[in-house]
């Protein structure tokens, strides 16, 4: 029995360290992921007047809709952080209704992206019709892409608090949920700044 | 439906050449005589259980230095059919275009397949025993950077027999390598292979870099961590930085041919000169990724066979870091033809100057070490020893390279060959070549054969001058490279010749160590006490070969050079042993998840090299598949009970 005791305590404690690993090996990630973006907003740099005679992002760009986008994934972000904290409170379902709220917003957010990309492609803006377009749809798309992965990871997620309640393996995986989440919302400020509002002005 | 089938074969299988057809049968004979030899032994079982789902550091360690040795043999025969073709003026051993092919795939190869995967290697089979350390921090992930290597590398090498290699060269300039140039799938098997590759690199330097930050054993503070180690986490460090740039680059590369895009095409607006950067931006960060941990082991082994601390370790350490620091402002000397302004290109001449400090200030650190120290001739200390000198002298080129106004002259020719091939063989081949065989006695329980190896080593070593002395000169006399033939009345026939019988004589030494290798599994030296060299660090502490779960105690350390210290305590009876306590031990378990998600990894990129966008959906699928199975799989570790480790101990001769 004391044996039995004794495993358990060295269990939980090694499982403690081991969440603790993949937090930081999360961290170390996402530096990964922002010299990803970095090289493709550098790209964009390079490619911004590159219109080779087309059409250029002051005619096209509607920023009424990117400003709704923008605040819904800004609310996204503020509702994940309100998710970790009913996870802190040990609220397992307030902390998954605040999750799902974030999940909607993030499918309302793609959803609006793949109506603007659907709505540019009308106006004669694809991929393949400038240096400029295409370094466009190639940095948007990436952090369009980021999100849907986020939300397929989410559903995951969601399914395992609803199986296991909030352990230390699901507090960590919700711990680097929220971490992505948050980072893309940084990375889409940048985003909203260089690409639509420089490129309207 | 008969004649559309042949038409099909015809383009998808490579055709008309006697060279792969003769390859297309040895392929078909060797993978038939596995299959027969698994099945005729009841091996299936073994192998899936024992290897291909293992997720220990030291088996993935063996399985990349056995795939790293067969693509060091592939990219071997690249080179000597090569140095065949230019032997002699007017030769048509190759026509141009398969000399194309094989220059790209062989320089592709030697990097992203040789060289990578010999460096991981390294790094799986020493950095956790050498830190006390009972796996790495992500041993599941590591598995996966294992087999999506694997999944690259035979996605590469299929090119060689269906649908074309690539021909653009190892990194694959444009517009060249564009639609319009280079139609057909070969470029894309280029891109698809390093990719998929590539995002396993990129794993492991995460994987490392928290294994070494975090996973040290209690009392091994950074500063009293082996200069290996610290070699490991430099790499790492630059890999993270690097490899996410090298994915965008080859992702934009793919979009230009697959979805008409125009970022590095003539027109539309596209740039090719921004690939260049890019692709540099990755390539000059990764050439010290190779070379740092060469520099590494060559601190481990100096240390270990002069019997002396090693000189400088701190300036060791700052080398190290600094290095990794600087090499991501030097990119632009790749390119100093590009006709950039004259301030630019001074920075790049200035910076790539200044990375020959950090450089010198190790190669003085060795030899201040050597200096008074009891050496031992053995063969890694050879390979070291071998490295001084050739390095040198690349580094010394390497410096005249980087004077930006005389590098017109030199530009792309065989002068550049020559020195790169200084260094990467000087400094990473002989680098990993002295850690193989100072850590294979760790890993397999007996040391390789001395003799052959002396004549592996002395073969290598003359055919290496031999080969590429000549190069220097023949670029002087303005032969540049990716030429497939030259005539005689350029003067070049003589110093060519010199050039590839060197290149054989290092082919015969390449076949020496094989020799070695196999003649060692039956007769080489047991080593019984886990410290067949009288090593200084954690890892000769245990036996050899290690036992799986690495330490049956996680040792406290107290200084650097730990084992050594404790040896010397023992001999001037100062040491106060302590009681050993063995606990159970946290052990993670095997997953099959790895080897099927790379599957699906291969399958897809087989359907975005042929652009067949269906098979590409279904293999990505299979990989969001594999990854939601793994999130549900909670059951993923499991402690070994003190009884099984207490007679694993005893078994391996040691007693708690």
């Amino acid at each position: 029995m004391e044996m039995t005791k004794q495993h358990d305590h060295d269990h939980d404690h090694g499982h403690e360290e081991l969440e603790q690993l993949k937090i930081l090996g999360f961290w170390i990630f996402v530096v990964t992921d922002c010299i990803l973006f970095g090289t493709l907003f550098a790209t964009y740099a390079v490619m911004i007047h590159s219109y080779a005679g087309g059409p250029t992002p002051k005619e096209l760009f509607e920023l009424p809709g990117i400003v709704a986008s923008t605040f819904i994934l800004l609310t996204s972000s503020f509702t994940s952080g309100l998710a970790v904290l009913a996870m802190n409170k040990k609220k397992v379902n307030e902390m998954i209704g605040w999750l799902a709220v974030t999940g909607l917003l993030g499918l309302a957010f793609v959803g609006l992206e793949i109506h603007e990309f659907s709505n540019l492609a009308h106006e004669g803006a694809t991929i393949a019709t400038s240096g400029y377009w295409s370094a466009f749809f190639t940095l948007v798309g990436t952090h369009g892409l980021h999100v849907s992965i986020g939300l397929f990871w989410m559903v995951a997620l969601i399914i395992q608090l609803k199986r296991r309640g909030i352990t230390t393996v699901t507090h960590r995986k919700i711990t680097n949920f929220s971490l992505y989440w948050h980072f893309l919302d940084i990375v889409w400020i940048f985003l909203f700044t260089v690409v639509y509002l420089m490129g309207v002005m | 439906m008969w004649e559309s089938i042949k038409d099909f074969a015809s383009t998808f299988f490579v055709t008309g050449d006697p060279l792969i057809y003769g390859a297309d049968v040895s392929i078909v004979l060797t993978v038939a005589a596995i299959v027969f030899v698994l099945t005729k032994y009841k091996k299936w079982g073994w192998l899936w259980r024992e290897w291909l789902t293992t997720v220990d550091h030291k088996r993935i360690g063996i399985m990349y230095l056995i795939a790293s040795l067969l693509m060091l043999f592939r990219g071997g025969v690249d080179a000597l059919m090569m140095r065949t073709q230019l032997a002699f003026p007017d030769l048509t051993f190759l026509h141009s275009d398969h000399y194309n092919q094989i220059f790209t795939t062989h320089g592709t190869i030697m990097i992203f397949f040789m060289a990578m995967p010999m460096m991981f290697g390294l790094f799986n089979m020493v950095v956790p025993l050498q830190i006390g350390a009972r796996d790495v921090a992500f041993p599941f992930l590591n598995a996966v950077s294992f087999w999506l290597f694997m999944s690259g590398a035979l996605l590469f090498n299929l090119s060689f027999v269906i649908g074309g290699s690539p021909s653009g060269g190892w990194l694959s300039y444009p517009p060249l390598t564009e639609k319009a140039f280079s139609p057909g799938p070969g470029q894309n098997f280029w891109i698809w292979g390093v990719q998929i590759s590539g995002i396993g690199s990129l794993a492991t330097g995460i994987n490392f870099i928290v294994t070494i930050l975090k996973m040290r054993a209690p009392g091994m503070k950074l500063m009293k961590m082996p200069l290996f180690s610290w070699s490991v986490l430099s790499s790492c460090l630059m890999i993270i930085l690097a490899f996410p740039v090298l994915t965008i680059t080859l992702s934009l590369l793919y979009l230009d041919r697959f979805a008409g895009a125009h970022f590095f095409t003539i027109d539309g607006g596209g740039n090719p000169m921004n690939y260049i950067n890019l692709i540099w931006m990755w390539g000059h960060p990764e050439v010290y990724i190779v070379l740092v941990p060469a520099f590494g082991i060559f601190s481990e082994v100096i240390a270990t066979f002069a019997k002396k601390k090693i000189f400088g370790y701190t300036s060791m350490v700052w080398s190290l870091m600094s290095i990794a620091v600087v090499s991501f402002f030097t990119w632009g000397h790749h390119f100093f033809t590009m006709g950039t302004s004259a301030s630019v290109i001074a920075f790049f001449a200035i910076s790539t100057m200044v990375i020959a400090i950090p450089t010198g200030a190790k190669i003085f650190n060795w030899l201040f070490t050597f200096f008074r120290g009891r050496i031992t001739f053995s063969l890694p200390m050879m390979w070291t020893l071998a490295f001084i000198p050739c390095f040198v002298i690349g580094g010394a080129t390497g410096v005249m390279l980087a004077a930006a106004p005389a590098d017109y002259q030199y530009h792309n020719s065989y002068f550049l060959i020559a020195h790169f091939h200084q260094t990467l063989i000087g400094g990473p081949v002989f680098g990993y070549l002295a850690g193989i065989y100072y850590w294979w006695p760790k890993l397999f329980g007996f040391k390789l054969n001395e003799r052959l190896g002396k004549w592996a080593f002395w073969l290598w070593n003359i055919g290496f001058y031999v080969c590429f002395m000549p190069q220097y000169a023949l670029g002087f006399m303005g032969m540049t490279r990716r030429y497939y033939t030259y005539t005689w009345d350029l003067g070049w026939a003589s110093l060519n010749l010199v050039s590839t019988v060197g290149a054989f004589l290092m082919g015969i030494g390449f076949l020496f160590q094989g020799w070695q290798i196999l003649y060692s599994i039956k007769h080489g030296e047991r080593d019984t006490t886990g410290d067949p060299w009288n090593g200084r660090t954690l890892e000769w502490s245990i036996p050899s070969p290690a036992p799986f779960y690495n330490f049956a105690v996680i040792p406290q350390v107290k200084e650097a050079d730990d084992f050594w210290a404790t040896k010397e305590a023992k001999a001037n009876g100062t040491y106060k042993a302590e009681p050993v306590h063995l606990e159970p031990i946290h052990m993670p378990k095997n997953s099959g998840i790895p080897i099927i998600m790379s599957g699906f990894w291969f399958i897809a990129g087989f359907g975005f090299v042929f652009e067949w966008t269906w098979i590409a959906v279904i293999g990505l699928i299979g990989v969001a598949l594999c990854m939601w199975a793994r999130s549900f799989d909670y059951d993923d570790a499991y402690y070994v009970p003190v009884d099984e480790v207490r007679r694993t101990e005893a078994s391996l001769g040691r007693v708690y």
